[in-house]
């Protein structure tokens, strides 16, 4: 209520139509939003979490009937009403596609060596010095920085290595860059990173009464916008067909304009059936779908593909928290989620991270794009604060680039 | 947008501010603290250096200045070099003579490509042009079949053929100039720089349509490669600019700054939203202003005069002015409002929201406004004439028929009824009394610090014309007048008018060129 003054003001000194119209906007847009705030706030303190048992079929709530009215207007909330477009689509054969012609399959070293050299000065520079002084420090600290490692746990890092120096354990930089690389290593290697794949679920902690009453292993990939998800759920389907697990996607992101064209390619690509709901159709209804549908006809793995979604937007993570309680009603069973995270992305990826940790309970961290120059060296600061391990690594476009994490290669990378 | 870097920002300088003197010490706290929130932004590291470089070189060499603080001085000098990086102008688009004017747009893979496509097809129509999309991402599964959603959605026509990009780019080309469109937008598949057989394609692309525009296509998230990435296509391509995408999340978007120092291209345009609608242009001068905890009010004037309907807005006012705003006038205003974009896209451009109010609006859609029409639209005309006979029964009646519970129909009946107080003092006595009692009910920003502002601007930070500043500077005048803290004070408009006018006539001056000079 407290800002519109400076646009009243402007309004009346130029006093065009258009802004005694914005004059008026302003405090109607205010208490709008107000009234808005005051009943968004109130459903949810009457409603309070949905228990896991909630049916699919609820009324809309206010979380799904958002993003676009157009979306919302065809949105059918009942399961079974968005049922008749759904569809298994037969996984046909591919046509023949480029791609895998001219990559060779993907190395973790290999790929990242093309992105190598752009830091190498710097470590360079240190190792090459007979002792350790303040550009020693600089260098390392630059290092860390461009590597969007970040400046907490830059800080963090180098100040512990300046006490092992201090107290003589490290003596000359090539030792302290060593040190500071086993650090890194350890720190990227301290979660779990050991993915729930079909075979070894029985080994997990769930006692074996519930693990036959829900059979179906769902996958969810979540992240904010353009980071590949549906690009990393095609290659995570192709890796699991191609180890004879039968696979369901389901074509969560209703949203984007033709995600589901973009998944159904990847389910002929990957030999994988698929699961689609309309367009602007609630994306928890798709999910109950495939998770039904892999019951009947005994896919093991459900592969649930999200609309991208920034962690700032309250809504859209309340809708993902539905499309996760939905996923993990029997038959279903969510057994990873992950977060997939664009190698490009600064500092701001600690605050997803954070979001959806928080959100959907995220089991691991997905890295993409790391074949390009950008190093990913937020994933450290990710692990450090939050203690999410990175599980899976993209490394480009081809079906096959997709790797396990290996901390070792990553650390070097950095450097 | 830049809300952290802005708070960051705030935190230091308030310190600065009260201070009377700047030793040397202070002058290095103040740049270790700058350094890294720059740096927490993404700002990339060389960029941090010389921007704080530069800070500090001129901050030894102060002169004391009679009429400013040296915290104010120094919060000058930032917000110069700030300008200096985001440079000062708006891209201005020329048209070809021989239409059509084409433009190309390159990025990394997920930086926004398509979308931004669509949104600036949709920019180029609303500015009377006739644009022609064409999809020559031929590598991502459905990209060109989203890119036709998204034009179907924006009303353009999308044209592509499953060839190879460099085919379809001088196809396109020929389709603009048969179907007589004097826009040609390409959109392009995602590429890595060090690709080299890709960016060899982008150039033979580039090389088939000769674009008057490439821009490069960001992604505000982007760290600290922002700059790698720029300057490889740079190299390819000859950037004309850049569209900074995804400015709606919460990431600082340091990018913007790196991008534009190392490359020496504006940044044109930015996305601030999914709807086709928020997008527009990149406006520097402003963003540093955002940066130092201004918001960005002549943007929000530009949306409103393109979306708005005149004839609405004027019959507004004149309920206003008669007293007579009844909620029926409250619906309508209400669909002009959300014609504007989203709801909190439009709070993030103002200046002194605070934080949690800003935070919470991001849970705001339409959908909740839409409860709110549907409350509205469950009255009877009577009703909402006079909402006074709406008692108990008529409640429960309204809430059954919106679906709502009748603590919602409360809440609004309560909160119209403040507005219309409100809206009564605005017709009696000018609007910046009412505002500015309003505005003192609990100002984030002190008022002091508003004058601040203010006054700095008139005495040349960033070229010193920025009409926003004067804007909030009257603003502030009307605020000061205000008796803070008090329930009643935003409807005693008519009484302190006055003061709040004369202020705002002083500072206002700027206030007149507001009038929108980009048409």
């Amino acid at each position: 209520m407290i800002v519109s003054s400076a646009v009243a003001s402007a309004a009346i000194s130029a006093s065009s139509d258009v802004l005694v119209g914005l004059a008026i906007a302003i405090p109607v847009l205010i208490v709008g939003v107000g009234a808005g705030v005051g009943l968004r706030l109130r459903g949810r303190g009457v409603k309070g979490p949905v228990p896991p048992g909630e049916v699919v079929s609820d009324a809309p709530t206010d979380v799904e009937l958002e993003r676009s009215a157009e979306a919302t207007r065809t949105a059918t909330p009942d399961a079974e009403t968005t049922a008749p477009p759904a569809s298994v689509e037969a996984a046909e054969r591919a046509e023949p596609v480029e791609e895998a012609a001219t990559l060779e399959p993907a190395t973790y070293r290999g790929r990242l060596g093309k992105a190598r050299g752009l830091l190498a000065g710097y470590l360079g520079s240190v190792r090459s010095k007979g002792k350790i002084d303040s550009t020693t420090w600089d260098d390392l600290e630059e290092a860390l920085i461009r590597a969007d490692v970040g400046v907490g746990a830059t800080d963090a890092l180098l100040n512990e290595l300046r006490g092992r120096v201090k107290s003589n354990e490290i003596v000359g930089p090539e030792a302290l860059v060593d040190a500071l690389k086993s650090d890194l290593v350890s720190m990227l290697s301290t979660a779990d990173a050991a993915l729930a794949m079909p075979g070894s679920l029985a080994a997990g902690d769930d006692n074996d009464a519930d693990d036959d009453a829900r059979p179906v292993a769902v996958w969810l990939f979540v992240g904010v916008n353009g980071v590949g998800k549906t690009t990393t759920v095609g290659k995570v389907a192709n890796r699991m067909s191609a180890a004879g697990t039968k696979v369901l996607l389901a074509a969560g992101d209703t949203f984007r304009a033709a995600a589901g064209e973009q998944l159904s390619l990847w389910a002929s690509r990957a030999d994988a059936d698929i699961v689609r709901g309309s367009e602007g159709g609630d994306p928890s209804s798709v999910v109950f779908d495939a998770v039904q549908r892999a019951a009947t006809k005994g896919h093991a793995v459900v592969l649930a593909d999200t609309a991208g979604r920034l962690h700032n937007k309250i809504n859209l993570i309340e809708e993902l928290k539905k499309i996760r309680r939905v996923a993990d009603r029997p038959p279903g069973r969510v057994v990873e989620v992950l977060l997939v995270l664009d190698a490009t992305t600064g500092q701001n990826g600690l605050a997803q991270a954070k979001v959806f940790l928080d959100a959907v309970d995220v089991s691991g961290v997905v890295l993409t794009k790391l074949d390009g120059t950008a190093k990913g060296g937020i994933v450290v600061a990710i692990q450090r604060e939050l203690g999410l391990p990175v599980k899976l690594v993209g490394l480009g476009e081809g079906v096959e680039d997709l790797v396990d994490f290996d901390p070792d290669a990553f650390v070097d990378a950095l450097f | 947008m830049f809300e952290s870097l802005t708070d960051r920002f705030e935190g230091i300088l308030t310190r600065l501010r009260s201070r009377g003197r700047l030793t040397e010490a202070d002058i290095d706290e103040v740049l270790r603290e700058i350094r890294t929130a720059l740096l927490e932004a993404d700002v990339e590291i060389g960029v941090v250096r010389n921007f704080t470089q530069a800070v500090r070189e001129r901050c030894i060499g102060l002169e004391l200045s009679q009429n400013l603080s040296p915290g104010q001085q120094v919060i000058k000098i930032v917000n110069d070099e700030l300008v200096a990086i985001l440079g000062g102008e708006t891209l201005k688009i020329s048209y070809a003579g021989r239409p059509p004017t084409v433009i190309l747009l390159a990025g990394l893979q997920g930086s926004g490509k398509t979308t931004a496509s669509a949104k600036l097809a949709r920019w180029f129509k609303q500015q009377g042009r006739n644009p022609l999309l064409v999809g020559a991402d031929l590598q991502r599964p459905a990209a060109v079949d989203q890119l036709r959603v998204l034009g179907q959605q924006a009303g353009i026509t999308v044209f592509s053929e499953p060839s190879d990009p460099v085919a379809v780019a001088t196809a396109g080309l020929e389709e603009a100039k048969r179907l007589g469109r004097d826009v040609l937008i390409v959109d392009t598949a995602g590429r890595l720089a060090i690709d080299e057989a890709l960016m060899d394609e982008i150039r033979h692309i580039a090389g088939a349509v000769n674009p008057h525009y490439t821009f490069l296509v960001i992604d505000a998230m982007t760290g600290q490669d922002a700059v790698a990435t720029a300057a490889a296509f740079h190299e390819a391509l000859s950037l004309d600019g850049v569209i900074l995408t995804k400015l709606d999340g919460d990431a600082r978007g340091g990018a913007a700054l790196s991008v534009k120092e190392v490359v020496g291209r504006p940044i044109a345009f930015a996305s601030t939203g999914e709807k086709l609608d928020d997008f527009d242009q990149f406006h520097p001068d402003r963003m540093a202003d955002r940066i130092l905890g201004m918001g960005d009010v002549l943007s929000l004037i530009e949306q409103a005069e393109r979306t708005m309907d005149r004839d609405v807005a004027t019959k507004g006012a004149a309920a206003i002015i008669e007293g007579r705003f009844t909620l029926e006038d409250f619906l309508e205003q209400l669909q002009q409002v959300k014609k504007m974009g989203s709801m909190s896209g439009m709070l993030s451009l103002l200046p002194g929201v605070p934080k949690d109010v800003k935070q919470a609006s991001s849970a705001i859609d339409d959908r909740q406004i839409g409860q709110v029409e549907a409350i509205i639209r469950s009255m009877t005309p009577g009703e909402r004439v006079n909402p006074a006979v709406i008692d108990g029964a008529r409640r429960v009646r309204i809430a059954n028929g919106s679906g709502t519970a009748t603590s919602d129909v409360n809440a609004l009946l309560k909160q119209f009824k403040e507005m219309q107080k409100m809206m009564k003092g605005m017709g009696k006595g000018g609007m910046s009394g009412a505002l500015g009692g309003m505005f003192g009910r609990g100002p984030k920003m002190s008022p002091q610090a508003i004058a601040e502002m203010a006054e700095l601007s008139e005495t040349g930070a960033g070229g010193g014309e920025l009409p926003a500043f004067a804007g909030t500077g009257a603003g502030a005048g009307a605020l000061g007048a205000g008796p803070t803290a008090s329930p009643g004070a935003g409807m005693g408009g008519g009484r302190r008018s006055s003061k709040g006018k004369g202020k705002g006539g002083k500072k206002g001056k700027g206030g007149g060129r507001v009038t929108p000079k980009s048409r």
